[in-house]
């Protein structure tokens, strides 16, 4: 028996970051919004305190803020070939769950993309000509610019505090930043955190090898701060245990801390916790949402009737509800006909460890999430890829955010996997080496894309979504080329053992490398290679909209939580000033 | 089901290869600069009160422990730390059930990428894998923790290599989880049963739950010493073991 509510002018599924900034813009609008979060309420108290929090076997090992696989899986495959099984047990990527969503486990750093990220085919095609990349490889423009977005990155910012040291202002270079970056219209809300002793050491090495060293952007503040919507946050304190946890300081910026109580204090807001949507409901024409279908926690199914539908989920489970409700028509990599679940990417992680004699004292525990020292020399378009075979790039930091020894324990090439060799290498080694992070971009390519899994269902009865990816060539020659570099910068720290590991394929689902998954509802020009026009609204039902990582036409080398910030602002300003005032689409196809 | 203690075991079978290793060594530095009311707490240790393991398990599983972690100049092993202990309460519990662990078919083996495949939750994958190796080795005339140190260690990296087939086990599926398992232990929280005394938090310098260093992190190079600290430390000092965490909020 499904019960029928009485409508409203806005549903949004997914009360997490982008939910929950969306949610509180409209509802301050005079919109009746109605939140509906899969997982359960939380705050940082109760939920989050010390000493229970600091936790690693609970939160890391065994994932306890994360989407609840047992109920929600997704299937995975290298090749279209292969016969796609459950991801059993997560652990390369791992998509939150609850009140404030995957944000609330996040590291803090807070990037921008560069201007060239945003029209990367276009620039690409213009520096290196038409032949130079892979035909397999389907970049394409965002159909959104650099300047479009940067006022929206710079509220998101200041949303959330940032600390960090800008690079450029306006055009103008400013020391202790980083020169690369796109200009910006202001100096960060806070300065930056006070830096390690691994960031000092890059620090100077990097310099000393004439690159741009500058503090990673952290969202994990340096100082107490308020912000724009009043809520007050803290100065972190380096706790280390900040990515895959909760923080219990106030100090990192989540939904719970910068605008969770905004929005539940407005009465034009409704949050259900506990609501698993089932679908996006159309009405006969399939051009039009009447509201969504969604069964809460004690199993009762209910319809709740809406004007406009926002989908706001982690990145996969936007490709997902779209492919369970019927919107877009969904990609086929034979015929390379459709657009849902098209150019699903992710982030090429590789790493370099650099192993000190035992006077080098690193005490690796003191870290927060975005505390680190870095560069972007190697960085997307940074550098000429004239010759090179491949485009886009990777930062290089030491950005380590933690020494919980379950996971971190690092020995060096050649080490055994246990035994008294392992033991001693994990004891002389654990406090006395410098690990790089190297966090490389991702293309979109043919064959890797999101569909309906044909076998394997939710707890609800419903197909899994199953992802078929593996890491272009474009990837793991850039992995390869930015490694040997940031192998360099090791060496010239001074240390007695460098050892660069470059992401190589295949893909596993095995080992964590990062929770960037992208793409799969890609924002675009054209209703033929992409899902939402520019504001990210549907091409085929306008009254809805779809924001997440799923937006992106394939990830840039920094971590992808700044760009959504932009384009969640991005899209409201669109939603409030031209969609509301005369619903309709936005663009014509 | 059978229980065995620590005490019985070690009677039972000799103190040759597997005596528990805080019974033989000197503290280390790291150890003997502890608080004297923890350091007087390993010999207040409990011993073990195996609850999932029968009596033949549990001689295979301190041994085939103590190899991946033995005790050395740096400080006891694996079961010093009490990780046959962890995983014997882990197994036990939730977690051996399947807790997080996504168990709906259809089943077929994969590729390495795709990761762990079989319909076994941990606590099946144990017990099955542990009867298929003591069928082995009965045939083979020594039983595991009979053998000399050396054999023990040939024995373990086949199992890894993935040479014996348990019963349908992939002998390195076992093997993984066994190691991967035994590091938890050693390194986890003492409040989950392993790392007894915060003896792997002390032996690389890991200061555990504690979680201020505002006034640390700027003074680079110098070596932070404070006593490491659990979740479950009373007004004492001492640790409340409970295993029966939750794996979720």
């Amino acid at each position: 028996m499904v019960q029928r509510l009485k409508e409203v002018d806005v549903v949004v599924i997914g009360v997490g970051m982008v939910g929950s900034i969306v949610a509180k813009e409209l509802a301050a609008a005079g919109y009746k919004v109605v939140g509906l979060e899969r997982g359960q309420t939380r705050f940082t108290v109760p939920e989050f305190q010390s000493p229970a929090i600091h936790d690693e076997l609970r939160f890391d090992i065994r994932k306890a803020l994360m989407q609840d696989n047992t109920r929600e899986p997704v299937t995975f495959r290298n090749q279209g070939s292969q016969v796609a099984l459950p991801v059993r047990r997560w652990e390369s990527f791992l998509p939150g769950t609850g009140l404030g969503g995957s944000m609330v486990h996040w590291n803090g750093q807070t990037y921008r993309f560069q201007a060239n990220d945003f029209q990367l085919a276009t620039r690409t095609r213009e520096r290196y000509g038409k032949g130079f990349l892979d035909p397999d490889v389907t970049i394409q423009d965002w159909g959104v610019t650099y300047d479009d977005l940067e006022p929206h990155y710079d509220r998101f910012e200041y949303l959330l505090g940032t600390s960090g040291k800008a690079g450029n202002i306006k055009g103008q270079i400013q020391a202790g930043g980083d020169p690369h970056e796109s200009p910006r219209s202001r100096e960060y809300p806070t300065p930056p955190q006070k830096e390690h002793f691994q960031g000092a050491m890059f620090r100077k090495a990097a310099s000393s090898l004439g690159y741009h060293p500058f503090p990673q952007p952290s969202s994990n503040l340096s100082q107490p701060y308020t912000n724009p919507e009043g809520m007050k946050l803290n100065a972190c304190v380096f706790c280390g245990f900040c990515e895959r946890y909760a923080c219990e300081h106030y100090a990192k910026s989540v939904p719970q801390t910068m605008i969770l109580p905004v929005l539940l204090a407005n009465p034009n807001f409704e949050l259900r916790t506990g609501c698993q949507v089932q679908r996006i409901n159309l009405d006969s024409t399939k051009k039009h949402a009447t509201g969504v279908t969604y069964i809460d926690a004690v199993g009762r199914e209910f319809e709740q009737p809406a004007s406009l539908v926002i989908t706001s989920t982690f990145a996969i489970n936007n490709i997902r509800m779209l492919l369970l409700s019927g919107i877009g028509k969904p990609y086929d990599p034979a015929t390379g006909q459709g657009v849902v679940g098209r150019n699903y990417a992710y982030q090429t992680m590789s790493t370099v460890a650099s192993f000190f004699d035992e006077d080098v004292i690193i005490n690796p525990f003191m870290a927060s999430g975005a505390s680190g020292t870095l560069i972007n020399d190697f960085a997307g378009d940074n550098f000429d890829h004239s010759g090179l075979g491949f485009i886009g790039g990777a930062f290089i930091g030491a950005v380590n955010t933690n020494g919980r020894p379950i996971q971190y324990h690092p020995v060096p090439p050649g080490t055994p996997n246990w035994g008294k060799g392992w033991k001693q290498a994990v004891v002389k080694h654990y406090n006395h080496t410098i690990m790089f992070s190297l966090h490389g971009s991702s293309v979109s390519q043919r064959r890797n894309y999101c569909d309906l899994d044909p076998t394997y269902k939710d707890a609800w009865g419903q197909p899994v979504l199953r992802i078929t990816f593996d890491f272009p060539p474009n990837d793991i020659k850039m992995a390869a080329h930015v490694t040997a570099k940031a192998v360099e910068i090791g060496k010239a720290m001074g240390a007695k053992q460098v050892a660069g590991n470059p992401r190589k394929g295949p893909y596993t689902v095995t080992q964590y490398q990062t929770t960037h998954n992208t793409g799969g509802t890609v924002m675009g020009d054209s209703p033929k290679t992409s899902v939402v026009n520019r504001y990210l609204q549907s091409w085929d039902v306008p009254n809805v909209f779809v924001i997440g990582a799923s937006n992106y036409p394939q990830n840039a080398s920094w971590n992808p939580t700044g760009t959504l910030g932009a384009l969640t602002y991005w899209a409201i300003d669109a939603l409030k000033n031209k969609y509301l005032k005369n619903p309709g689409r936005l663009v014509s196809a | 089901m059978d229980k065995v203690t620590r005490r019985s075991f070690v009677t039972t079978v000799g103190a040759a290869t597997v005596v528990p290793a805080t019974a033989l060594l000197p503290l280390t530095a790291s150890a003997a600069s502890a608080a004297p009311a923890k350091t007087a707490g390993i010999a207040e240790q409990p011993d073990t009160t195996y609850l999932f393991f029968n009596a033949a398990e549990v001689l295979f599983i301190e041994a085939a422990c103590e190899r991946l972690i033995p005790a050395d100049e740096s400080g006891p092993g694996a079961l010093g730390a009490g990780v046959p202990n962890y995983l014997d309460k882990q197994l036990g519990g939730a977690w051996g059930a399947g807790e997080r662990l996504y168990r709906s078919g259809p089943w077929q083996a994969g590729t390495p990428s795709q990761g762990y495949q079989l319909p076994f939750t941990p606590a099946e994958l144990f017990h099955a894998s542990l009867r298929a190796i003591d069928r082995d080795l009965d045939a083979q005339g020594t039983p595991f923790h009979g053998m000399s140190p050396e054999a023990q260690d040939v024995y373990l990296k086949a199992l890894e290599s993935g040479a014996h087939d348990l019963d349908g086990v992939p002998s390195a599926v076992f093997f993984d989880m066994l190691l991967k398992m035994s590091i938890e232990g050693f390194f986890s929280d003492p409040v989950y049963g392993g790392n007894r005394n915060m003896v792997a938090w002390r032996m690389i310098g890991f200061p555990g739950a504690y979680a201020d260093y505002y006034e640390a992190i700027d003074r680079h190079g110098v070596k932070f010493e404070r006593e490491p600290m659990s979740l479950a430390e009373d007004a004492h000092g001492h640790v409340h073991v409970r295993q029966d965490i939750p794996a979720n909020l």
